[in-house]
Formats: structure tokens, sequence, C-alpha cells
């Protein structure tokens, strides 16, 4: 007796009528079920992410005529100045964390391995430490010889570009680390070696534009940290964009709504400069033998 | 005077010897093979000479150069690695033309080269494709092309085909033995394949636990291998217990039949027990002819290899089992499973081995395997 005669169901690989239907419906409905939910996980941080951002533009329409409290802000040479200022800072954050953080993360994947661990939470440090101190260290540190950097105006740009390399430790390590990781970076390095190659040849023509996407999203992250720090530049008396935001709440209603959306807007699309950098490489993840 | 030399190199890591006392004489343009299983120490010992290991002792020397101590980007050593170590942001001209860069030579001249090389390796009109974009085969021989661009003293290759499948192996180190005849580089090629090794070789460095086993021609290293590592690791092999029953006659015991060596016994005394090392093709089905040694058993197992038939026989009820392989022939008659047959090779076929060596059994069905 086989299964069909036991049961008096089809056996496997008999269809009976509308089976296929009743097979093929659970599988589709399936389908339709999980990107419901991804629609609404989308959906959901849409709303998230843009619901702040649309009360903001809101608030700030109540001044009148309209649009005005961003013809105010425009208008107000403070606004330019300050947010030249804390992008330039940006870029120059940008390049020397990148400057100290790739050969670092290089060397001791390199040849340091052991000391990977200790590396990490030396980075992390600044999410323990509250910028207050930071910067209170600093001005303690450099207000007096050998290094009274705090007394001038180039000597507190220098502090406040140190102060946020710092800031931007875990950010930029963590992306470069994780840039590296997906190179071969000590067969890289031997074939380099082997073809000729110094270590400032190395790290400049290999593994830094392998490692290109890595800074660039921590590039992001630093940008977009700068911009937006008050701290730091408020007690360097830096001439910031954060700062200058503080300032125009205190003394404005609408005003600072406009200020905060438009350097939303210009972060962004100092971001998507930065992105086109980026782009247009066609390099893609080592394709390795077998090692 | 010899144009790679490695003096009494050794390489400790630790409290771990991973090479011991090694010595080599390379001439100039000739191919020699590092071959051994893994951990053997043959990798090391390359990278010794590339100069990405120190040796903890000894010297090394390139066109009596002592290169022991120099930095690994001034000696002038091309290298393809196992892993290809292509550079992904750079074009496959651009990874051939990297070290002519490095050396500063003008732009026509590296694009020359360039041309050249991509003929060279059969890959005209890629050069501006990128690693990602090529084939495992083709990717090799970017990388092998990029070693030979800066004309090195010494080109090495630590197991470079081992990412490819059969057919493009194959293919692919004809082609790398073929370029370095041409260009008449020294190379020194790391592979745990006998099969490549005994292909490419003028002489091959049978490696063991750190050690060389044996230097020799590939046909010495098969043929008369002088160690039971060397016997059993190259080729197939059968590995017998035979006891010393005349050592000056050279008459030994295996399974209770007797056989000769032709030679005197000198690795142990009448009553000791020897290693007989016998290749399955030495060895053949039938009664022996003058000289001959003769062996009965039963056959086991009759296998078909497409061009080689093995037969398995084991000598006596329980024991040793040796393996023979004869040409496939349509109207050769193959004996059946469990009959009673003879099987007979010559006493210089034979090997005599110091140590005991390990049952037949675990040998052949582990190469079979």
């Amino acid at each position: 007796m086989n299964m069909e005669e036991a049961t008096g169901q089809p056996s496997v690989g008999v269809r009976a009528p509308g089976a296929m239907d009743s097979i093929a419906a659970p599988a589709g409905s399936r389908r339709r079920s999980g990107s419901i939910i991804w629609w609404i996980v989308f959906i959901t941080g849409f709303l998230y992410f843009f619901v702040p951002l649309l009360g903001t533009f809101a608030f700030s329409m109540r001044a009148q005529p309209a649009f005005s409290a961003y013809s105010v802000v425009v208008d107000d040479p403070q606004f330019a100045a300050t947010l030249i200022y804390s992008f330039v800072v940006g870029i120059i954050t940008i390049v020397v964390a990148t400057v100290l953080i790739v050969p670092t993360a290089y060397w001791v994947r390199l040849r340091l391995p052991r000391l990977r661990p200790f590396i990490e939470f030396i980075t992390l440090l600044p999410f323990v430490i509250p910028p207050i101190i930071l910067v209170f260290g600093l001005l303690r540190s450099y207000s007096g010889p050998p290094l009274p950097l705090a007394g001038s105006d180039f000597g507190s740009n220098v502090l406040l570009v140190a102060a946020y390399v710092v800031l931007s430790l875990p950010y930029m390590y963590r992306a470069v680390d994780t840039g590296l990781r997906s190179i071969d970076v000590r067969s890289l390095t031997e074939a380099s070696q082997s073809l000729g190659a110094g270590w400032v040849t190395i790290l400049w023509q290999v593994i830094f534009p392998n490692v290109r996407v890595a800074i660039l999203s921590g590039a992001f992250l630093t940008l977009a940290i700068v911009v937006g720090e008050f701290t730091i530049a408020t007690f360097l008396a830096r001439p910031a964009f954060g700062p200058y935001i503080n300032l125009i709440g205190g003394n404005k209603a609408y005003e600072p709504a406009a200020v905060s959306l438009i350097s939303f807007g210009l972060t962004w699309i100092a971001m998507g400069g930065i992105a086109m950098l980026g782009r247009g490489s066609r390099q893609r993840v080592q394709v390795a033998g077998a090692r | 005077m010899a144009f790679l030399e490695l003096n009494g190199v050794q390489k400790r890591f630790a409290a771990v010897t991973a090479v011991e006392d090694f010595n080599l004489a390379a001439d100039r343009g000739e191919f020699v093979s590092f071959l051994g299983p893994s951990g053997c120490g043959k990798t090391t010992t390359l990278r010794m000479i590339a100069g990405f290991e120190l040796p903890t002792a000894g010297s090394i020397s390139i066109d009596d150069a002592d290169i022991t101590h120099r930095p690994p980007n001034r000696r002038n050593v091309g290298m393809v690695f196992q892993s290809y170590a292509l550079f992904p942001n750079m074009s496959v001209a651009d990874n051939i033309g990297f070290g002519l860069r490095i050396r500063k030579r003008p732009k026509d001249q590296i694009s020359r080269r360039v041309g050249e090389l991509l003929e060279l390796i059969h890959l005209e009109g890629r050069g501006d494709r990128y690693p990602w974009q090529l084939s495992g085969g083709q990717q090799q021989r970017v990388a092998l092309a990029r070693a030979l661009a800066i004309e090195p003293q010494v080109l090495l290759l630590d197991e470079p085909l081992s990412a490819l499948d059969a057919k493009i192996r194959v293919a692919l180190r004809k082609e790398i033995r073929s370029i370095q005849r041409q260009l008449g580089i020294t190379t020194v090629y790391v592979t745990h394949d006998q099969e490549e090794a005994l292909s490419l070789s003028d002489r091959v460095v049978v490696m063991s636990e750190g050690r060389i086993e044996q230097i020799g021609a590939p046909a010495d290293i098969y043929n008369f291998p002088a160690t039971a590592f060397v016997a059993s690791f190259v080729g197939t092999l059968n590995l017998l217990d035979a006891k010393v029953v005349d050592a000056g006659a050279g008459r030994l015991a295996v399974d209770g039949q007797e056989i000769r060596t032709g030679q005197p016994v000198t690795v142990a005394g009448n009553g000791g027990t020897v290693g007989i090392a016998l290749r399955p093709e030495a060895i053949s089905l039938g009664e022996p002819t003058d000289g001959q040694n003769r062996l009965r058993g039963t056959v086991d197992d009759v296998s078909f290899l497409g061009s080689i038939v093995r037969i398995r026989m084991r000598l006596g009820e329980v024991g040793p089992s040796i393996s023979m392989d004869t040409f496939n022939d349509p109207h050769l008659q193959l004996p059946g499973i469990g009959e009673t047959v003879s099987a007979s090779f010559p006493s210089t076929a034979m090997l005599v081995l110091e140590r005991p060596a390990a049952p037949i059994a675990d040998e052949v069905a582990a190469a079979e395997a």
C-alpha cells in the first residue's frame, strides 16, 4: 500500500486539482507580508526623521512675512562667517584625523595586533569624557608655558582642531579599521615592498586609496559633529557655528529654527560633496585567492 | 659560484624552530621548488629570501651580495603571492607598472614594458581592467607580470596556483615554466603539490618539519628517495616491513616470503626490521623473470583509474597489502577479487629504509581517499 492508498491523500508528486494554488499561496502571502513590514519600518523611520524637521520648518514660518526668518538669517553676516569657519575647521579636522589615524590603524593591524584592544579603548574615551572636561583640560594645559596656545587666535584655532580630532576618534578610527579589515593589508604591503616601495609610498598609493570609502564615512560623522559643536567652541571663544546658533536662540524666536534648517541642508550638501569625491572609484573589495 | 645561496639558515619563533640548517645553492636561471606538507617551513624559507622574515641564523646571498639584513624593498626580488595581492585601486596596467613607477622610469618606457608583459601573459587589450573584473587565472598572470616587470634577480612564487581549479592550474604552470625559461630568471617555487614540483623544476627541495629531507632532480627524488618521508610523500608508494634474513647477501622476508635486494643490507643486522619502499608501477602482475623477486597474495581490489589499473593484493591471510599499477589495456585479463596471484619486481626497484615504515593500508588507501 502506498502513501496515497494509506492516507487517501495525493502522494508527493501527484497534484490534486487546486493543489498548486494552495502550495503557492502561502509563499506569496509571506512575501507580501514581509514587504509590508519593511514598508512600515521605512515609513516609521522616515516620519521619525522628517516630522521634527517639518515641525521646525512650520515654526520658522510663523515669522511674518513668510520666510522672513530665513532672510534675516541669510542677511546676517555672522551666519555665513560662522558657518564657513565651522566648515573649514571641520575639513581641517578630517584631514588631521585621517593623517593621524590611518597610519596608526595600519601599523597596529600590520605589526601590533595585540595593541588593538588598547587602542580601541583609547579611541572610545571621547564618549566617556564630556567636552566640558576636555576643553577645561586644554585651557589649563595650554594657557601658559611651554605652549601658551590659548592666548592667541591661531593657538585657539589649533586647540579647537585638536579637540575636534579627539572627538572624532571613535568614528574615524572605527571606520578606518573596518576599511582595513576588508583588504589584505599584509599581502598588499609585502607585494608593495617586493616591488621596491617604501612606507610612505605604500601608505599613499596603496593603503589610503583602498580605505577611501571608509575614511569618507568617518568624515561625514566628523563634519556633522564639528558643525554643530557648541561647548568647546564657546569656551575657546571661537567664532563657530554652534555658539552662533545659541546666540541667535537667545535673542530671536523664529530665526533659530531657520538657522537650524539651513545649516542642516548645507551640511547635507557638504556631505554630498564629500561623497562625490569618493565616487567614480571602480575598486571593489579585494578579490583574493586562497590564504 | 651559485647565484642564490642560503647557508645554514635558521628561523625560530619563540620556542618553535620553523626552519633548521637550510642550505641551498641555486644556479642562475635554475627553477627550484620547495616541496613539503603544510607547516614544513617552505613558505618561511621563501619569506626569508624575500626579506619579510629575518633569519635567526645563517646568511642569504644573491649574486655574491649578502642580502640577509637588507630590507625587502631593496632586494630586487619579485614575488607572486598565493592571494595574488593585486592592488584593487589600480588597473591591470597600473599594477604591472607599479614597480617601474617606484623606480622612476620614464612613462614611455613603462608603457612599453607593460605592453610587452601584457602580451607575454596573453592579456593584450585588458590593461584598463581592474582586478575584480578578471578571473582567478587572469589575476595570477597579472601578478606574475607585475613581479617580472622590475626584472628581478630572483622570482619567488608562494603556492601561486593553489586557489585555481585543476585545469587552469595545469595550463598556468606550463605558462609559468615557459616564461621562466624564456627569461632565464632564477626561480624559487613553493608548493605542496608534488605533481607541480616534479613537472616544473630543475631541482626539488623536499622539506619536513623545518628540515631538508632531500635535494635533487625530480627523477632522482622520485626514483631514489633518500628517506622514508621523501619516499612516502613523493608519489604513491608501497611501504612494507621486512625482516633481515641475511644482511650480507641482501636477503629479506616479507610476511614469510623471501626477497632479495641484490646488495648487502646496511641499515640493520640479521633479525632486524627494515622498511621496504616499492613504487606501484615497478610491480608487475605475473610470475617473475630472471632475477626478479616474487610475492604471492590474494587480490583485494581492482581499481580502474583510466589509463592505469591499480590492483591491490594482500599477502597472506592478514598480512600487509601492496598495490601494483599497470597500464590499461583492453585486452588485458584482470584478476578477480579473491584470486591468488603473483606479483614480481626487480631487486633494483626496492628501497631499503632504516626505519620500519607505516603499513601500506594506511599509505595508499589514504592517498586514494
